[in-house]
C-alpha cells in the first residue's frame, strides 16, 4: 500500500495501477484508519459543506473580532465597486478572506490543514466549482488529492506555523488547493504535481508573525494571497510549464528553511509584523494585563 | 515510528476558533467538569493560568469554557454566543487570571463549580489539538484524558480494594486502559481513577456502588 512518503511513489503507483490520484488516498485511509469508503466520502462532503457555509457566513454575517483587527474585510471586497482584474478574481479573494474571518470570529471552519489557513481551500474550491460548473463529486476527489499532498508535506516538512513558519500553513494549503484545481480540471499527474511544486516555490520562506499572537493579522490577508498563488500556479502548470525543481525537492527545501528559521518567526509573536511598534501596541491593548502574579516557588 | 496521520487531520477537524488548544480543548475540560459535578452549574469561577492568563480573551477561550459548561460540543456554532446562552440558562461566572504558576503547565484552567449544595474543583490542561488532561479533581491527582470511559470511585482505603474492583470490571468484559489511586493521607479516603476502552453496564456500576466501603462512583463516557 502507498504510504504517502513522497510524490514520486504516488506517481509511480498511479502509473502502474492506472488508478486516479485520489484512489490511493482513499485506500490509505481505509487501511490505516479502518474507515469505510462511505465514511470517507461522507466525511469529505461534510468538510466541503462546512467550507461552503464558512464562505457564506463570512460574506453575510457580521465579522468583527474581539481585537478590532477584523472588520468585515471579505464583504468589503465582495461589494467593492472597483474590479481590478476580473469579477471572478474579486470573488476568489473575498471568499478566502470571508472564510478565514469566520475562523477569527469564533465561527465554524475546517482546519485544512490548519485553522490559520482555513480560508484558502474554501476560496479556491467554491470558486472553481462555480466557474467550471463541476459536480460535488469532482470537488470531493480534489479534496482527497489535497489530503494526499498534505500527508507528504507533513511527513517531509511540516504543516504547523510553530514548527515551519507560515510557509508550512498557508504555503501547504495553497499547494493543496493548486493541486486540487489542476486535478479537477483534468490535468495529468505531472501537471498536478507541478502545480504543487510551483506553489511551494512561491510560498517558501514565509515566516509566522501573528500580531498579538492572534490568528488575524497577517493571517487573513495571507489566505487571500495564498488562494491567488494557488490559481496562478495552476494556470502555469496546466499549460505544461515544467517546475524544474521536482516537487519532492521543493518540499525538502521547505523543510530545510523551516528548520533554520529562528523561533521568533514561529508563532511566538516576537518577530516580524508582531514586533513592529504598532504590532506591539496592539498586543498591549488586546492581551489581558490584569494578572495576579504568583511569587516564584521556593524549592 | 509515530502513528500515521488520518486524511481527516489534513482536511479537518471541523472546528471553532483559531486554535484547538484554546477552543476545543477548553470546551472538553469544561464538559468533563460538568460530568463530575453531575449538572450544568449555577455558578462558576474560572481561573486561567500562565500563557492562558493573557490570551484567553483574544483566542475566545472564555466563550469556549462557558460553552463547555453549558454542555455544547466542540464544533457547536453556539460557542460564539455562549455568554448570551449562559444568561438564558442562569449560569453565573467570574474569570480570573493567574501568571507565573510555576507548578502548572502553560495552558491550565481551574474550574470551581457549584450546583445547589454540590461543589467541585477541577484542574484541566489543554495540551494542543483538542487533547486534554484532567489533572486534579477536588484535590486528588487524576490524570485522565476524558477520551475513554472513565469511572471515578471514592472509597475508604481498605486493603485489596484495587484488585477487587479491577476484577469486577474485567468480568464485565471491559478492558482497563489506565488505573490510578490518589490519597490525601494514609488510611484516608482514596480516589480511584479507572479508564476503560468500552462502556460498563449499569448493573455493574450499581453493584460497585452497593459495596460497603464505596462512598461514591462517577461514570464519565468519552467527552467530545
Ligand atoms: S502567520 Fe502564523 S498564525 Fe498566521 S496563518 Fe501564518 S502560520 Fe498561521
Amino acid at each position: 500500500m502507498l504510504l504517502f512518503d513522497d510524490f514520486k511513489s504516488w506517481k509511480k503507483h498511479c502509473e502502474t495501477t492506472q488508478e486516479p490520484l485520489f484512489q490511493p488516498v482513499m485506500t490509505y485511509e481505509i487501511q490505516q484508519k479502518g474507515r469505510t469508503e462511505t465514511e470517507i466520502w461522507d466525511g469529505m462532503l461534510r468538510a466541503y459543506t462546512v467550507m461552503r457555509e464558512a464562505v457564506q457566513t463570512g460574506l453575510t454575517e457580521d465579522m468583527t473580532s474581539r481585537s478590532g483587527m477584523v472588520n468585515n474585510g471579505g464583504k468589503k471586497v465582495f461589494n467593492s465597486p472597483v474590479t481590478i482584474l476580473s469579477p471572478e478574481f474579486k470573488k476568489l479573494i473575498s471568499r478566502a478572506l470571508a472564510a478565514k474571518e469566520v475562523n477569527s470570529c469564533m465561527g465554524r471552519i475546517v482546519a485544512a490543514p490548519t485553522a490559520g489557513a482555513s480560508g484558502i481551500l474554501p476560496g479556491v474550491l467554491v470558486t472553481l466549482q462555480e466557474l467550471h460548473d463541476l459536480p460535488d463529486r469532482k470537488i470531493l476527489e480534489g479534496l482527497l488529492v489535497s489530503a494526499g499532498i498534505a500527508l507528504i508535506v507533513e511527513r517531509n516538512a511540516s504543516l504547523a506555523g510553530a514548527v515551519g513558519g507560515c510557509q508550512a500553513e498557508t504555503g501547504s494549503a495553497a499547494a493543496m488547493g493548486s493541486g486540487a484545481v489542476v486535478y479537477c480540471l483534468g490535468g495529468n499527474i505531472d501537471q498536478v504535481f507541478s502545480a504543487v511544486a510551483i506553489t511551494l516555490q512561491c510560498m517558501l520562506g514565509l515566516v509566522c508573525d501573528p500580531v498579538a499572537g492572534l490568528v488575524e493579522v497577517p493571517c487573513i490577508v495571507r489566505n487571500a494571497s495564498a488562494a491567488a498563488i494557488a490559481y496562478s500556479s495552476a494556470q502555469i502548470a496546466l499549460a505544461g510549464v515544467p517546475t524544474v525543481i521536482p516537487v519532492d525537492e521543493c518540499v525538502m527545501a521547505m523543510g530545510e528553511i523551516g528548520e533554520s528559521m529562528e523561533t521568533r518567526y514561529k508563532e511566538t509573536a516576537m518577530g516580524g509584523l508582531a514586533a513592529t511598534p504598532t504590532g506591539q501596541q496592539i498586543a498591549k491593548r488586546v492581551l489581558i494585563q490584569d494578572i495576579e502574579v504568583l511569587p516564584d516557588e521556593m524549592s | 515510528m509515530a502513528e500515521r496521520s488520518s486524511i481527516f487531520d489534513m482536511i479537518g477537524p471541523v472546528m471553532i476558533g483559531p486554535s484547538s488548544s484554546h477552543t476545543a480543548g477548553v470546551v472538553r475540560i469544561a464538559r468533563a467538569a460538568i460530568h463530575i459535578l453531575g449538572h450544568i452549574p449555577e455558578s462558576a469561577t474560572i481561573t486561567f493560568y500562565n500563557s492562558f492568563a493573557r490570551t484567553y480573551e483574544g483566542h475566545g477561550s472564555d466563550r469556549a469554557i462557558i460553552a463547555g459548561l453549558l454542555d455544547f460540543p466542540t464544533d457547536d456554532v453556539r460557542i460564539k454566543n455562549s455568554f448570551d446562552h449562559a444568561v438564558q440558562q442562569g449560569l453565573q461566572y467570574t474569570f480570573k487570571s493567574v501568571g507565573n504558576a510555576s507548578t502548572m503547565h502553560p495552558n491550565t484552567i481551574k474550574l470551581e463549580l457549584k450546583y445547589q449544595d454540590q461543589e467541585v474543583e477541577v484542574i484541566g490542561v489543554s495540551k494542543g489539538g483538542g487533547v486534554i488532561n484532567i489533572a486534579e479533581i477536588n484535590g486528588f491527582t487524576a490524570n485522565i484524558s476524558a477520551n475513554l470511559y472513565t469511572i471515578i470511585i471514592t472509597a475508604e482505603d481498605v486493603k485489596g480494594t484495587i484488585a477487587f474492583m479491577a476484577d469486577v470490571i474485567s468480568n464485565d468484559d471491559c478492558n482497563i486502559a489506565t488505573m490510578s489511586v490518589s490519597r490525601k493521607g494514609k488510611n484516608d479516603i482514596a480516589c480511584h481513577f479507572i479508564e476503560m476502552d468500552s462502556g460498563i453496564r449499569e448493573i455493574t456500576l450499581a453493584y460497585l456502588r452497593s459495596l460497603r466501603w464505596v462512598q461514591n462512583i462517577l461514570y464519565i463516557p468519552p467527552v467530545v
